[in-house]
């Protein structure tokens, strides 16, 4: 394997496992927060022992967040030096914002919420689990500003070999920015209601901790499926921004091949990336033209609009896109059935709908990374998009081996981490939030 | 032309500067991890830095996002030129997390042994490498035409970096020694006294053979100056043990700290208007000119860094106003 190749696999590698700790500590961090607002309301302790309890998971994740989040800023210089150059201009700032605006915030709340249970009133505490929300949420916002200039560069110019700023607000505020920060927020949500609702349903399997494991459930259920009936309209509107800014990653979606009006969307289909066709397909007409411009008329791009070298890899984003919807779809759906069962109070009576839901908890974490692969590898073969190739971006004097070194030291150290990561987890779940609260 | 370029290269160095002083007491309690002895004094020694270890580290995150915004070019060469070390001090950094955080959660004595040697591993490897890549830094790299590193890892274990770097590991020690000066009591307190003695020495012993090294065999124009604040640096690690000695633990801490104000400010002038100096063709050597980000990029991130800076000064003291008292 070349060293752009080993590079890629290990940004894959390393983000996709970084990413599976943020969305959850983010979806939960404002789960938290809502019983601690309740808490502050009511006084009632209850909602503090309910909060401190979900907030054990936090800690854990977030350390794991840290941990392999201090891989992505030095992964920047040390496998992609050239993309440094070329970007640093404008792709610097948000990650530098990041660590000002975002990471003090965060860690300085963080450390009163840990240790300051005894030290602090319980304004500053509810306060303090508003600040570790809202911060971990504007560290999302910076680092997708700087990867959304990656799908649509804007407020730049070409200067001197490399990407200018010309227009701050337009970089930062390009095309995608708000839409895709929406939809990944809201990706959160999904994903820490979903883990909350799980856990409460293994106690009430187990017929442990039964009010605590209800109440939990139940406004892990109202997030959840708010956040998914949510989703549907943000990712419609994130697809129709792809539409209009990246049409060749809209057409490896669909396996649209030629540019056409009256397109129609595929409901099942492979496509085939050497016959430039797609097989098998089951479409309902016109529908794709539809959802992207309102008419039947709006012309869809399709992937012979650009030389076959500068299509994505197309099963991939193809697959991946198709299973974020599907899941997408599942989230709003058993969310919703378990928010019926709790109107008709029978929450407890069906194991099966109970089982259903804590083998839920890892689906939201895989709609995120197959969320990212579509956002991603459907941007190739650009790093950004129209201006610089993914293979023209690497640190071209740094060896190959010494990247693939450090790909088997990140699958190793990674892979104990998440063991540990999954003991603990497991560890906190049997211990139960009575025992265990203060 | 210039004055933003030089207004980075100073908030760099501040960022860095606040790195080392705050992370840096962090990583030199992890070095004295290694020496303590039964669960109570290692307890003492976590709870002294666990509100405040996260929030030390964001200076790494500011100070290499700042680094990668405002000279690209610098950032690239040397996060790829300084690979495996790098790598090396991220295996270091996440274990350390993995090892604070983690070695508390299960109550067993095999489970916390193997997680204070993770926390004392993963502070003593980055405190060891920063140094030798700041000794790389101060001698000069070979680079291409490209501004890349062309050298071997091999290259970079160079004597002279590799003496910067066990100087840094017993400065940070030592650092860390009069952190836990503060912050501790009695018997422990008394043990800690006389580390700190040890660790001086070896740090002072270090510190002069090093300078000398750096004024013998790198000429540099303007050598002066660092020869200068090199002469406040030595005033003040004779401060340390003159406070030390007298039992004044926050004028020690206090001199520790302006140490490393000077020694920074001391490399920055033997660098300046270098960032990274080429040894195989002065030409090559990416200056704070030659490398800088855009005039509006610099401008921007300055208003950015005028905002945030004041709130990160805001919740610091909070913070370490609220776990005054060791938790």
């Amino acid at each position: 394997m070349d060293a752009v190749c080993l590079a890629r696999l290990q940004f894959a590698f390393t983000i996709c496992f970084h990413y599976l700790f943020p969305a959850l500590s983010i979806g939960l961090a404002w789960i938290i927060f809502t019983f601690q607002s309740f808490y502050l309301r009511t006084g009632d302790e209850f909602y503090q022992t309910v909060s401190r309890f979900w907030f054990k998971f936090f800690t854990i994740s977030f350390a794991v967040g840290i941990a392999t989040g201090i891989t992505m800023e030095f992964q920047f210089g040390m496998n992609w030096a050239n993309y440094s150059r070329f970007v640093g201009d404008i792709f610097g700032a948000p990650l530098a914002a990041e660590g000002i605006l975002a990471f003090f915030l965060e860690s300085s709340f963080m450390a009163i919420m840990i240790y300051g249970a005894n030290r602090v009133s319980k304004k500053v505490y509810w306060f303090s689990s508003l600040m570790v929300a809202f911060g971990s949420t504007l560290s999302a916002f910076w680092i997708i500003a700087a990867n959304s200039w990656q799908q649509t560069p804007a407020g730049h110019h070409l200067n001197n070999g490399r990407a200018e700023l010309t227009n701050f607000a337009e970089a930062l505020f390009n095309h995608s920015t708000i839409i895709r920060f929406l939809h990944v927020i809201d990706g959160a949500l999904i994903t820490g209601g979903f883990f909350v609702v799980g856990l409460s349903a293994y106690y009430l399997l187990k017929k442990q901790h039964l009010a605590f494991a209800k109440k939990s459930m139940l406004f892990g259920l109202v997030f959840a499926f708010m956040a998914s009936l949510l989703q549907f309209g943000l990712g419609h509107a994130h697809t129709i921004q792809v539409f209009r800014t990246q049409p060749v990653k809209l057409a490896s979606f669909e396996g649209l091949w030629e540019t056409r009006s009256e397109a129609p969307l595929l409901l099942f289909g492979i496509p085939d990336a050497d016959d430039e066709e797609t097989k098998y397909k089951i479409e309902v007409p016109k529908l794709l033209s539809y959802l992207s411009g309102n008419s039947a008329d709006t012309v869809v791009s399709g992937l012979k609009e650009v030389p076959k070298e500068d299509r994505p890899p197309l099963l991939m984003t193809f697959l991946s896109f198709h299973l974020m919807v599907a899941l997408g779809g599942y989230f709003l759906f058993i969310s919703a059935l378990g928010l019926f069962a709790f109107w008709k109070e029978t929450p407890l009576e069906n194991p099966r709908l109970l089982q259903l839901l804590f083998l839920s908890i890892p689906l939201p974490f895989i709609a995120n990374e197959v969320g990212w692969i579509v956002a991603e590898v459907g941007r190739q073969p650009w790093i950004v998009y129209n201006l610089l190739k993914t293979k023209d971006a690497i640190s071209v004097t740094l060896p190959a081996w010494q990247i693939l070194t450090s790909l088997l030291v990140f699958v190793l150290l990674y892979s104990m981490l998440f063991c540990i990561w999954f003991f603990l987890i497991k560890r906190t779940l049997d211990h139960g939030p009575v025992s265990h609260s203060k | 032309m210039g004055t933003w370029q030089i207004i980075w290269f100073i908030l760099v160095g501040v960022l860095l500067i606040g790195y080392t002083i705050l992370d840096g007491f962090d990583l030199g309690v992890g070095f004295w991890h290694l020496f303590t002895t039964g669960e109570k004094e290692r307890q003492s020694l976590l709870e002294s830095i666990r509100p405040f270890w996260d929030g030390n580290e964001v200076w790494l995150l500011a100070g290499g996002g700042a680094l990668f915004a405002a000279f690209p070019p610098v950032y690239a060469t040397v996060f790829s030129g300084f690979y495996l070390a790098f790598l090396l001090v991220l295996f270091g950094l996440i274990i350390r997390v993995i090892g604070i955080d983690f070695r508390d959660k299960v109550d067993s004595p095999t489970w916390k042994q193997f997680f204070d040697y993770v926390f004392a591993i993963g502070s003593i490897i980055p405190s060891l490498l920063f140094g030798v890549a700041l000794g790389n830094v101060i001698r000069g790299l070979p680079l291409s035409q490209q501004g890349d590193f062309v050298g071997t890892f091999f290259d970079l274990l160079n004597p002279y970096s590799l003496l910067c770097g066990v100087t840094g590991l017993f400065l940070l020690a030592t650092h860390g020694g009069l952190y836990l000066m503060l912050k501790t009591e009695n018997g422990l307190r008394q043990k800690i006294k006389s580390w700190v003695t040890i660790s001086w020495k070896i740090f002072l012993a270090l510190f002069l053979i090093v300078t000398l090294w750096s004024l013998i065999a790198i000429q540099r124009d303007g050598q002066w100056f660092s020869t200068a604040v090199s002469l406040l640096s030595l005033t003040a690690i004779g401060g340390i043990y003159f406070f030390h000695a007298k039992g004044k633990s926050v004028q020690a801490f206090t001199c520790s700290c302006l140490n490393i104000v000077f020694i920074f400010i001391a490399v920055a002038g033997a660098l300046f208007p270098f960032m990274v100096r080429s040894i195989n063709n002065p030409e090559l050597g990416l200056t704070i000119y030659n490398s800088s980000s855009s005039e509006l990029t610099l401008k921007i991130m300055f208003l950015l860094t005028l905002i945030g800076m004041p709130l990160v000064g805001v919740y610091t003291f909070y913070i370490y106003r609220v776990f005054r008292k060791s938790i």
